[in-house]
Protein backbone atom coordinates (compact mmCIF):
# COMPACT_ATOMS: atom_id res chain seq x y z
CA UNK A 1 0.00 0.00 0.00
CA UNK A 2 1.04 3.81 -1.00
CA UNK A 3 1.21 5.21 2.53
CA UNK A 4 2.60 1.94 3.79
CA UNK A 5 5.63 1.82 1.61
CA UNK A 6 8.42 2.40 4.78
CA UNK A 7 6.93 -0.80 6.95
CA UNK A 8 8.97 -3.78 5.97
CA UNK A 9 6.54 -6.98 8.04
CA UNK A 10 4.21 -8.28 5.14
CA UNK A 11 0.40 -8.29 6.62
CA UNK A 12 -1.27 -10.98 5.07
CA UNK A 13 -4.41 -11.00 6.46
CA UNK A 14 -8.00 -9.86 4.89
CA UNK A 15 -10.40 -6.93 5.95
CA UNK A 16 -13.34 -6.59 4.56
CA UNK A 17 -13.91 -3.13 2.83
CA UNK A 18 -16.00 -0.81 5.30
CA UNK A 19 -19.59 -0.23 3.72
CA UNK A 20 -19.68 3.70 3.73
CA UNK A 21 -22.77 4.44 1.39
CA UNK A 22 -25.49 4.77 3.53
CA UNK A 23 -27.61 7.26 4.02
CA UNK A 24 -28.53 10.53 1.96
CA UNK A 25 -31.84 8.63 -0.05
CA UNK A 26 -35.18 10.29 -0.23
CA UNK A 27 -37.15 7.64 1.49
CA UNK A 28 -39.52 7.68 3.87
CA UNK A 29 -41.03 4.66 6.08
CA UNK A 30 -44.38 3.93 5.45
CA UNK A 31 -46.28 4.47 9.05
CA UNK A 32 -43.81 6.54 10.35
CA UNK A 33 -46.08 9.82 9.20
CA UNK A 34 -48.57 8.13 10.97
CA UNK A 35 -47.15 7.59 14.56
CA UNK A 36 -45.76 10.75 14.82
CA UNK A 37 -48.73 12.40 14.48
CA UNK A 38 -50.73 9.67 16.40
CA UNK A 39 -48.34 10.63 18.88
CA UNK A 40 -48.43 14.42 18.79
CA UNK A 41 -52.57 14.15 19.21
CA UNK A 42 -52.06 11.90 22.04
CA UNK A 43 -49.64 14.71 24.11
CA UNK A 44 -52.10 17.00 23.24
CA UNK A 45 -54.75 15.36 24.22
CA UNK A 46 -53.14 14.29 27.51
CA UNK A 47 -51.86 17.77 28.46
CA UNK A 48 -55.42 18.71 27.89
CA UNK A 49 -57.03 16.22 29.98
CA UNK A 50 -54.28 16.61 32.92
CA UNK A 51 -55.53 20.63 33.00
CA UNK A 52 -51.75 21.31 31.76
CA UNK A 53 -53.37 23.58 28.58
CA UNK A 54 -56.30 26.33 29.33
CA UNK A 55 -58.58 24.85 26.57
CA UNK A 56 -59.65 28.59 26.24
CA UNK A 57 -56.32 28.75 24.87
CA UNK A 58 -56.29 25.42 22.87
CA UNK A 59 -58.89 23.28 23.50
CA UNK A 60 -58.15 19.09 23.32
CA UNK A 61 -58.49 17.11 20.25
CA UNK A 62 -61.35 15.48 21.96
CA UNK A 63 -63.24 18.82 22.07
CA UNK A 64 -62.46 19.48 18.81
CA UNK A 65 -63.70 16.41 17.41
CA UNK A 66 -66.98 16.93 19.41
CA UNK A 67 -67.36 20.46 17.82
CA UNK A 68 -66.93 18.70 14.15
CA UNK A 69 -69.58 16.24 15.40
CA UNK A 70 -71.88 18.87 16.62
CA UNK A 71 -71.60 21.00 13.57
CA UNK A 72 -72.22 17.93 11.49
CA UNK A 73 -75.43 17.19 13.12
CA UNK A 74 -76.54 20.63 13.57
CA UNK A 75 -75.96 20.68 9.35
CA UNK A 76 -74.01 24.39 10.19
CA UNK A 77 -71.53 22.27 8.99
CA UNK A 78 -72.55 21.59 5.46
CA UNK A 79 -74.01 25.16 5.06
CA UNK A 80 -70.83 26.90 5.45
CA UNK A 81 -68.65 24.13 3.26
CA UNK A 82 -71.51 24.17 0.63
CA UNK A 83 -70.87 27.91 0.25
CA UNK A 84 -67.40 27.99 0.45
CA UNK A 85 -66.79 24.86 -1.79
CA UNK A 86 -69.23 26.96 -4.38
CA UNK A 87 -67.00 29.60 -3.97
CA UNK A 88 -63.79 27.86 -4.74
CA UNK A 89 -65.18 25.43 -7.23
CA UNK A 90 -66.91 28.35 -9.43
CA UNK A 91 -63.72 30.56 -9.16
CA UNK A 92 -61.05 28.32 -9.39
CA UNK A 93 -62.73 26.66 -13.01
CA UNK A 94 -63.01 30.48 -13.94
CA UNK A 95 -59.57 31.07 -13.57
CA UNK A 96 -58.25 28.37 -14.61
CA UNK A 97 -60.02 28.23 -17.80
CA UNK A 98 -58.85 31.73 -18.90
CA UNK A 99 -55.61 31.13 -17.53
CA UNK A 100 -54.88 28.12 -19.50
CA UNK A 101 -56.25 30.07 -22.70
CA UNK A 102 -53.85 32.76 -21.99
CA UNK A 103 -51.56 30.75 -21.32
CA UNK A 104 -51.22 29.03 -24.13
CA UNK A 105 -51.45 31.98 -26.50
CA UNK A 106 -48.58 33.74 -24.64
CA UNK A 107 -46.30 30.34 -25.06
CA UNK A 108 -47.49 30.32 -29.22
CA UNK A 109 -47.90 33.65 -30.23
CA UNK A 110 -45.18 36.14 -29.86
CA UNK A 111 -47.49 39.25 -29.95
CA UNK A 112 -49.54 37.38 -26.95
CA UNK A 113 -46.03 36.96 -25.00
CA UNK A 114 -44.35 40.53 -25.17
CA UNK A 115 -48.48 42.06 -24.49
CA UNK A 116 -48.90 38.91 -21.99
CA UNK A 117 -46.41 38.88 -20.30
CA UNK A 118 -46.01 42.41 -19.96
CA UNK A 119 -49.12 42.49 -17.79
CA UNK A 120 -48.94 39.43 -16.08
CA UNK A 121 -45.67 41.24 -14.58
CA UNK A 122 -47.58 43.98 -13.07
CA UNK A 123 -50.35 42.39 -12.28
CA UNK A 124 -49.35 38.89 -10.82
CA UNK A 125 -47.28 40.42 -7.81
CA UNK A 126 -50.32 42.05 -6.02
CA UNK A 127 -52.29 40.17 -3.34
CA UNK A 128 -55.32 39.34 -4.29
CA UNK A 129 -57.33 39.89 -1.81
CA UNK A 130 -56.46 43.76 -1.87
CA UNK A 131 -58.60 44.23 -5.09
CA UNK A 132 -61.80 42.77 -3.16
CA UNK A 133 -63.19 46.06 -1.89
CA UNK A 134 -62.66 47.42 -5.41
CA UNK A 135 -64.60 44.25 -6.90
CA UNK A 136 -67.57 44.93 -3.97
CA UNK A 137 -67.61 48.79 -5.84
CA UNK A 138 -67.86 46.76 -9.12
CA UNK A 139 -69.89 43.67 -8.71
CA UNK A 140 -72.09 44.41 -5.59
CA UNK A 141 -71.95 42.82 -2.51
CA UNK A 142 -72.95 38.90 -3.24
CA UNK A 143 -71.12 36.24 -4.36
CA UNK A 144 -69.52 38.18 -7.18
CA UNK A 145 -66.74 39.93 -6.19
CA UNK A 146 -65.38 36.88 -3.60
CA UNK A 147 -65.49 34.32 -6.62
CA UNK A 148 -64.19 36.92 -9.18
CA UNK A 149 -61.18 37.79 -6.20
CA UNK A 150 -60.35 33.73 -6.12
CA UNK A 151 -60.58 33.58 -10.23
CA UNK A 152 -58.14 36.62 -10.52
CA UNK A 153 -55.85 34.95 -8.36
CA UNK A 154 -56.32 31.39 -9.51
CA UNK A 155 -55.84 32.85 -12.91
CA UNK A 156 -52.36 34.70 -12.47
CA UNK A 157 -50.68 31.21 -11.38
CA UNK A 158 -52.67 29.42 -13.73
CA UNK A 159 -51.24 31.05 -17.01
CA UNK A 160 -47.71 31.18 -15.53
CA UNK A 161 -47.50 27.82 -14.72
CA UNK A 162 -49.05 26.91 -18.58
CA UNK A 163 -46.80 29.25 -20.32
CA UNK A 164 -43.73 27.93 -18.42
CA UNK A 165 -44.61 24.29 -20.00
CA UNK A 166 -45.68 25.15 -23.11
CA UNK A 167 -41.94 26.58 -22.94
CA UNK A 168 -40.90 23.75 -22.00
CA UNK A 169 -41.85 21.31 -24.36
CA UNK A 170 -38.77 19.88 -25.94
CA UNK A 171 -37.72 21.89 -29.08
CA UNK A 172 -37.06 19.19 -31.02
CA UNK A 173 -40.18 17.07 -30.59
CA UNK A 174 -41.82 20.29 -32.33
CA UNK A 175 -38.93 19.82 -34.91
CA UNK A 176 -39.95 16.50 -35.50
CA UNK A 177 -43.60 17.22 -36.14
CA UNK A 178 -42.68 19.75 -38.07
CA UNK A 179 -40.54 17.88 -40.52
CA UNK A 180 -43.33 15.46 -41.14
CA UNK A 181 -45.54 18.84 -42.32
CA UNK A 182 -47.90 17.94 -39.10
CA UNK A 183 -50.22 21.13 -39.25
CA UNK A 184 -50.05 23.52 -36.46
CA UNK A 185 -53.26 22.34 -34.69
CA UNK A 186 -52.36 18.92 -34.54
CA UNK A 187 -48.89 19.98 -32.82
CA UNK A 188 -50.98 21.86 -30.38
CA UNK A 189 -52.85 18.87 -29.86
CA UNK A 190 -50.39 16.05 -30.20
CA UNK A 191 -46.68 17.41 -29.00
CA UNK A 192 -47.66 20.59 -27.00
CA UNK A 193 -50.60 19.57 -24.99
CA UNK A 194 -49.58 16.52 -23.08
CA UNK A 195 -45.73 18.03 -23.36
CA UNK A 196 -47.01 21.10 -20.90
CA UNK A 197 -49.55 18.61 -18.82
CA UNK A 198 -47.08 18.09 -16.14
CA UNK A 199 -46.85 21.78 -15.46
CA UNK A 200 -50.21 22.58 -16.02
CA UNK A 201 -51.06 19.44 -13.06
CA UNK A 202 -48.28 21.04 -10.76
CA UNK A 203 -49.76 24.60 -11.15
CA UNK A 204 -53.24 23.16 -10.43
CA UNK A 205 -51.63 21.96 -6.64
CA UNK A 206 -50.53 25.82 -6.54
CA UNK A 207 -54.26 27.06 -7.34
CA UNK A 208 -55.92 25.12 -5.44
CA UNK A 209 -54.51 26.18 -2.02
CA UNK A 210 -54.15 29.95 -3.62
CA UNK A 211 -57.93 29.35 -4.01
CA UNK A 212 -58.21 27.99 -0.29
CA UNK A 213 -56.27 30.97 1.08
CA UNK A 214 -58.83 33.66 -0.87
CA UNK A 215 -61.92 31.73 -0.19
CA UNK A 216 -61.21 31.98 3.85
CA UNK A 217 -59.61 35.31 3.46
CA UNK A 218 -62.92 36.53 1.41
CA UNK A 219 -65.03 35.19 3.73
CA UNK A 220 -63.43 36.64 6.78
CA UNK A 221 -63.76 40.60 5.23
CA UNK A 222 -67.81 39.66 4.37
CA UNK A 223 -69.52 36.70 4.28
CA UNK A 224 -73.04 35.27 6.69
CA UNK A 225 -71.48 31.79 5.72
CA UNK A 226 -68.49 29.95 4.41
CA UNK A 227 -65.86 28.35 6.17
CA UNK A 228 -64.03 31.58 6.82
CA UNK A 229 -66.65 33.50 7.73
CA UNK A 230 -67.33 30.85 10.97
CA UNK A 231 -63.96 30.94 11.72
CA UNK A 232 -63.88 34.17 12.39
CA UNK A 233 -66.96 34.45 14.25
CA UNK A 234 -65.82 31.49 16.80
CA UNK A 235 -63.07 33.54 17.25
CA UNK A 236 -64.46 36.25 18.21
CA UNK A 237 -66.82 34.49 20.61
CA UNK A 238 -64.20 32.85 21.87
CA UNK A 239 -65.47 29.48 20.97
CA UNK A 240 -61.71 28.22 20.14
CA UNK A 241 -63.43 24.15 19.57
CA UNK A 242 -65.40 25.93 17.15
CA UNK A 243 -62.29 27.85 15.70
CA UNK A 244 -60.11 24.77 15.46
CA UNK A 245 -62.91 22.58 14.05
CA UNK A 246 -63.07 24.97 11.07
CA UNK A 247 -59.34 24.66 10.78
CA UNK A 248 -58.91 21.21 10.89
CA UNK A 249 -62.04 20.87 7.95
CA UNK A 250 -59.89 23.07 5.82
CA UNK A 251 -56.41 20.88 6.54
CA UNK A 252 -58.54 18.05 5.41
CA UNK A 253 -59.96 19.79 2.52
CA UNK A 254 -56.21 20.60 1.37
CA UNK A 255 -55.44 17.19 1.68
CA UNK A 256 -58.47 16.01 -0.53
CA UNK A 257 -57.52 18.24 -3.22
CA UNK A 258 -53.80 17.00 -3.16
CA UNK A 259 -55.01 13.58 -3.52
CA UNK A 260 -57.04 14.33 -6.07
CA UNK A 261 -54.19 16.03 -8.19
CA UNK A 262 -52.16 12.95 -7.27
CA UNK A 263 -54.35 10.64 -8.34
CA UNK A 264 -55.30 13.09 -11.68
CA UNK A 265 -51.08 12.92 -12.10
CA UNK A 266 -50.96 9.25 -11.98
CA UNK A 267 -53.52 8.57 -14.47
CA UNK A 268 -52.89 11.84 -17.15
CA UNK A 269 -48.70 11.54 -16.80
CA UNK A 270 -48.39 7.40 -16.46
CA UNK A 271 -46.15 7.97 -19.42
CA UNK A 272 -43.37 9.43 -16.96
CA UNK B 1 -35.34 12.65 -57.35
CA UNK B 2 -32.54 14.15 -56.54
CA UNK B 3 -31.77 16.71 -53.80
CA UNK B 4 -29.59 19.64 -54.06
CA UNK B 5 -27.69 21.99 -52.44
CA UNK B 6 -27.23 24.72 -54.38
CA UNK B 7 -24.73 26.95 -53.20
CA UNK B 8 -25.93 27.29 -49.15
CA UNK B 9 -24.57 29.53 -47.24
CA UNK B 10 -25.16 30.34 -43.40
CA UNK B 11 -24.65 32.71 -40.37
CA UNK B 12 -25.45 32.59 -36.87
CA UNK B 13 -24.95 36.39 -36.14
CA UNK B 14 -21.57 37.02 -36.89
CA UNK B 15 -21.03 33.42 -36.78
CA UNK B 16 -20.58 32.01 -40.34
CA UNK B 17 -21.21 28.09 -40.40
CA UNK B 18 -21.44 27.45 -43.97
CA UNK B 19 -19.83 29.08 -46.93
CA UNK B 20 -21.39 27.95 -50.52
CA UNK B 21 -22.04 24.27 -50.12
CA UNK B 22 -23.24 22.93 -53.07
CA UNK B 23 -23.71 19.22 -54.05
CA UNK B 24 -26.10 16.98 -55.41
CA UNK B 25 -27.92 13.47 -54.26
CA UNK B 26 -28.89 11.40 -56.99
CA UNK B 27 -31.69 9.26 -56.93
CA UNK B 28 -30.89 6.21 -54.36
CA UNK B 29 -27.58 7.69 -53.72
CA UNK B 30 -26.08 7.23 -50.00
CA UNK B 31 -23.95 10.67 -49.53
CA UNK B 32 -22.18 10.99 -45.78
CA UNK B 33 -21.24 14.31 -44.73
CA UNK B 34 -17.92 14.58 -42.47
CA UNK B 35 -15.74 17.60 -40.91
CA UNK B 36 -14.58 18.34 -37.96
CA UNK B 37 -17.38 19.48 -34.89
CA UNK B 38 -19.10 22.62 -35.09
CA UNK B 39 -18.27 22.57 -39.28
CA UNK B 40 -21.95 22.78 -39.49
CA UNK B 41 -22.76 19.17 -40.44
CA UNK B 42 -25.93 19.23 -38.74
CA UNK B 43 -26.85 22.81 -39.65
CA UNK B 44 -26.45 21.58 -42.95
CA UNK B 45 -28.72 18.52 -42.74
CA UNK B 46 -31.74 20.75 -41.25
CA UNK B 47 -31.07 23.37 -44.33
CA UNK B 48 -31.49 20.36 -46.75
CA UNK B 49 -34.56 19.52 -45.08
CA UNK B 50 -36.26 22.99 -45.00
CA UNK B 51 -36.04 23.50 -41.24
CA UNK B 52 -33.69 25.78 -41.61
CA UNK B 53 -34.05 29.34 -43.79
CA UNK B 54 -30.09 29.51 -45.27
CA UNK B 55 -28.67 32.93 -45.48
CA UNK B 56 -28.20 32.25 -48.78
CA UNK B 57 -28.50 29.97 -51.37
CA UNK B 58 -30.86 26.97 -51.64
CA UNK B 59 -32.18 23.52 -50.93
CA UNK B 60 -33.77 22.02 -54.39
CA UNK B 61 -35.24 18.93 -55.47
CA UNK B 62 -34.86 17.94 -59.05
CA UNK B 63 -38.08 15.54 -60.60
CA UNK B 64 -40.94 13.76 -58.96
CA UNK B 65 -40.96 11.89 -55.85
CA UNK B 66 -41.70 8.42 -55.92
CA UNK B 67 -45.72 8.31 -56.11
CA UNK B 68 -46.07 5.92 -52.72
CA UNK B 69 -43.89 8.85 -50.84
CA UNK B 70 -46.18 10.55 -47.91
CA UNK B 71 -42.73 12.87 -47.01
CA UNK B 72 -40.21 12.28 -49.47
CA UNK B 73 -37.28 14.16 -47.01
CA UNK B 74 -37.72 12.03 -43.58
CA UNK B 75 -35.44 13.31 -41.18
CA UNK B 76 -33.88 10.21 -38.76
CA UNK B 77 -32.45 12.36 -35.31
CA UNK B 78 -29.84 12.02 -33.19
CA UNK B 79 -32.05 11.89 -30.13
CA UNK B 80 -34.87 9.90 -31.46
CA UNK B 81 -37.19 12.82 -31.00
CA UNK B 82 -39.84 10.00 -29.64
CA UNK B 83 -42.99 11.20 -27.98
CA UNK B 84 -42.76 9.84 -24.34
CA UNK B 85 -46.26 9.57 -23.85
CA UNK B 86 -46.83 8.00 -26.77
CA UNK B 87 -46.81 3.67 -27.34
CA UNK B 88 -44.41 2.70 -30.26
CA UNK B 89 -46.81 2.30 -32.56
CA UNK B 90 -48.62 5.74 -31.47
CA UNK B 91 -45.47 7.29 -32.18
CA UNK B 92 -44.96 5.48 -35.51
CA UNK B 93 -48.51 6.24 -36.60
CA UNK B 94 -47.85 10.22 -35.07
CA UNK B 95 -46.46 11.32 -38.84
CA UNK B 96 -49.43 9.60 -40.49
CA UNK B 97 -52.77 10.95 -38.24
CA UNK B 98 -52.93 14.10 -40.31
CA UNK B 99 -52.65 12.20 -43.82
CA UNK B 100 -55.97 11.65 -45.80
CA UNK B 101 -55.20 7.69 -45.34
CA UNK B 102 -58.09 5.94 -43.72
CA UNK B 103 -57.45 3.94 -40.24
CA UNK B 104 -56.66 0.14 -42.15
CA UNK B 105 -54.32 1.84 -44.54
CA UNK B 106 -52.11 3.91 -41.63
CA UNK B 107 -52.69 0.49 -39.61
CA UNK B 108 -51.11 -1.35 -42.67
CA UNK B 109 -48.35 1.04 -42.83
CA UNK B 110 -47.62 1.00 -39.30
CA UNK B 111 -47.40 -2.77 -39.32
CA UNK B 112 -45.07 -2.77 -42.05
CA UNK B 113 -42.80 -0.08 -40.73
CA UNK B 114 -42.61 -1.82 -37.24
CA UNK B 115 -41.90 -5.40 -39.14
CA UNK B 116 -38.97 -4.00 -40.88
CA UNK B 117 -37.42 -2.90 -37.91
CA UNK B 118 -38.54 -5.74 -35.83
CA UNK B 119 -40.24 -3.98 -33.11
CA UNK B 120 -43.85 -5.83 -33.93
CA UNK B 121 -43.80 -7.47 -30.20
CA UNK B 122 -43.44 -3.67 -28.75
CA UNK B 123 -46.11 -1.97 -30.14
CA UNK B 124 -47.40 -1.36 -26.95
CA UNK B 125 -44.35 -0.31 -24.97
CA UNK B 126 -43.63 3.43 -24.13
CA UNK B 127 -40.25 4.55 -25.01
CA UNK B 128 -38.91 4.79 -21.52
CA UNK B 129 -39.08 0.70 -21.34
CA UNK B 130 -36.61 0.71 -24.45
CA UNK B 131 -33.01 0.60 -24.76
CA UNK B 132 -31.32 3.66 -26.98
CA UNK B 133 -31.12 1.15 -29.82
CA UNK B 134 -34.32 0.18 -30.02
CA UNK B 135 -35.52 3.87 -29.55
CA UNK B 136 -33.61 4.75 -31.99
CA UNK B 137 -35.21 1.77 -34.48
CA UNK B 138 -38.61 3.36 -33.53
CA UNK B 139 -37.52 6.36 -35.03
CA UNK B 140 -36.46 4.54 -38.21
CA UNK B 141 -39.87 2.60 -37.73
CA UNK B 142 -41.72 6.03 -37.75
CA UNK B 143 -39.37 7.37 -41.09
CA UNK B 144 -40.09 4.23 -42.80
CA UNK B 145 -43.77 4.59 -41.91
CA UNK B 146 -43.93 7.31 -44.66
CA UNK B 147 -42.14 5.97 -47.34
CA UNK B 148 -39.33 8.76 -48.11
CA UNK B 149 -37.05 8.91 -50.80
CA UNK B 150 -34.55 10.21 -48.76
CA UNK B 151 -33.10 9.95 -45.30
CA UNK B 152 -31.55 12.27 -43.67
CA UNK B 153 -29.56 11.31 -40.70
CA UNK B 154 -28.57 13.15 -38.26
CA UNK B 155 -25.76 11.39 -36.46
CA UNK B 156 -28.26 8.89 -35.96
CA UNK B 157 -25.77 6.33 -33.85
CA UNK B 158 -24.07 8.68 -32.18
CA UNK B 159 -25.91 8.42 -28.86
CA UNK B 160 -25.29 5.09 -28.88
CA UNK B 161 -23.07 2.24 -27.37
CA UNK B 162 -20.58 0.71 -29.79
CA UNK B 163 -22.18 -3.00 -29.90
CA UNK B 164 -25.67 -1.30 -30.41
CA UNK B 165 -24.47 0.92 -32.90
CA UNK B 166 -23.03 -2.21 -34.64
CA UNK B 167 -26.06 -3.54 -34.77
CA UNK B 168 -28.06 -0.45 -36.04
CA UNK B 169 -25.57 0.03 -38.95
CA UNK B 170 -26.39 -3.63 -40.24
CA UNK B 171 -29.81 -3.02 -40.06
CA UNK B 172 -28.76 0.18 -42.24
CA UNK B 173 -26.79 -1.28 -44.55
CA UNK B 174 -29.96 -3.84 -45.12
CA UNK B 175 -32.71 -0.86 -45.56
CA UNK B 176 -30.45 0.85 -47.92
CA UNK B 177 -29.25 -2.00 -49.35
CA UNK B 178 -32.27 -1.89 -52.10
CA UNK B 179 -31.22 1.32 -53.90
CA UNK B 180 -34.69 2.26 -53.13
CA UNK B 181 -34.20 4.87 -50.60
CA UNK B 182 -31.27 7.24 -50.79
CA UNK B 183 -30.06 8.93 -47.82
CA UNK B 184 -28.17 12.06 -46.60
CA UNK B 185 -25.70 10.62 -43.50
CA UNK B 186 -24.59 13.43 -41.26
CA UNK B 187 -22.01 11.45 -38.86
CA UNK B 188 -18.04 12.43 -37.31
CA UNK B 189 -17.58 8.60 -37.49
CA UNK B 190 -15.71 8.03 -40.54
CA UNK B 191 -16.23 4.04 -39.90
CA UNK B 192 -19.77 4.93 -40.27
CA UNK B 193 -19.63 6.96 -43.28
CA UNK B 194 -17.04 4.91 -45.14
CA UNK B 195 -19.34 1.43 -44.62
CA UNK B 196 -22.83 3.43 -45.46
CA UNK B 197 -22.10 5.79 -47.95
CA UNK B 198 -21.95 5.94 -51.91
CA UNK B 199 -19.96 9.34 -51.54
CA UNK B 200 -18.33 11.57 -48.91
CA UNK B 201 -18.69 15.03 -48.67
CA UNK B 202 -15.79 16.20 -46.15
CA UNK B 203 -16.63 19.73 -45.06
CA UNK B 204 -13.35 22.30 -43.72
CA UNK B 205 -13.75 23.40 -40.31
CA UNK B 206 -15.99 26.27 -39.70
CA UNK B 207 -16.92 27.93 -41.69
CA UNK B 208 -17.69 24.84 -43.52
CA UNK B 209 -16.61 24.30 -47.07
CA UNK B 210 -16.33 21.00 -49.39
CA UNK B 211 -12.84 19.92 -48.82
CA UNK B 212 -13.35 17.05 -51.22
CA UNK B 213 -15.88 14.29 -52.20
CA UNK B 214 -14.48 11.06 -51.97
CA UNK B 215 -16.50 7.65 -53.70
CA UNK B 216 -16.65 4.79 -52.03
CA UNK B 217 -15.37 2.18 -54.74
CA UNK B 218 -17.21 -0.89 -53.74
CA UNK B 219 -21.31 -1.61 -53.15
CA UNK B 220 -22.18 -1.94 -49.79
CA UNK B 221 -22.55 -5.71 -49.74
CA UNK B 222 -18.87 -5.95 -50.38
CA UNK B 223 -17.49 -3.66 -47.73
CA UNK B 224 -19.06 -6.21 -45.22
CA UNK B 225 -16.68 -9.07 -46.42
CA UNK B 226 -13.17 -9.22 -44.48
CA UNK B 227 -11.67 -9.03 -47.51
CA UNK B 228 -12.85 -5.17 -47.39
CA UNK B 229 -11.32 -3.67 -44.43
CA UNK B 230 -8.05 -2.79 -45.52
CA UNK B 231 -9.75 -1.33 -47.93
CA UNK B 232 -11.96 0.40 -45.93
CA UNK B 233 -9.68 1.38 -43.11
CA UNK B 234 -7.14 3.00 -46.28
CA UNK B 235 -10.40 5.13 -47.24
CA UNK B 236 -10.64 6.39 -43.34
CA UNK B 237 -7.72 7.25 -42.98
CA UNK B 238 -7.41 9.20 -46.48
CA UNK B 239 -10.34 10.96 -44.57
CA UNK B 240 -8.67 10.99 -41.54
CA UNK B 241 -5.96 12.69 -42.60
CA UNK B 242 -7.92 15.46 -44.79
CA UNK B 243 -9.60 16.66 -41.42
CA UNK B 244 -6.92 16.02 -38.62
CA UNK B 245 -5.59 18.96 -38.26
CA UNK B 246 -8.21 20.86 -38.48
CA UNK B 247 -10.12 19.20 -35.95
CA UNK B 248 -7.49 19.56 -33.44
CA UNK B 249 -7.68 22.98 -33.96
CA UNK B 250 -11.66 23.03 -33.78
CA UNK B 251 -11.08 21.08 -30.59
CA UNK B 252 -8.76 23.79 -28.89
CA UNK B 253 -11.35 26.91 -30.11
CA UNK B 254 -12.97 28.43 -26.96
CA UNK B 255 -16.42 28.17 -27.42
CA UNK B 256 -18.59 31.15 -28.63
CA UNK B 257 -21.34 31.39 -25.84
Amino acid sequence: MLDRAGTSAKDDTTRRVRFRGAGFVPASSRFGGWIALALVIAIWQAAGSAGLVNPLFLPAPAAIARAIYQLAMSGALWQHLSASLLRIGVGWVLGTAAGVAVGFAIGLSRLARSVGITFISALFPIPKIALLPLLILWLGIGEEPKIATIALGVFFSTAISVYSGVDAVPRNLIRMAQSFNVPFATIVRKVIWPGALPAILAGFRITASVALLLVVSAEMIGAQYGIGAFVLQAGNLMQTDQLLAGVVILSVFGLVVGKVIGWLETRLLHWR
Amino acid sequence: MDLIANHISHRFGDLAVLDDVSFTVGAGEVVAIVGPSGCGKSTLLSILGGLLQPTSGAPELRGAPPADSLNPLTFVFQDFALLPWATVEENVEFPLLHTQLSAAQRRALVDDALRRTGLTDFRTTYPKQLSGGMRQRVGISRALAVKPAILLMDEPLSALDSQTRELLMEDFVRLLADGGMGAVYVTHNLEEAARLADRIVVLSRRPGRIREVVTVPMTRTERGEIAAREKLLALQNQIWSLIRNEAIDAEREVQHA
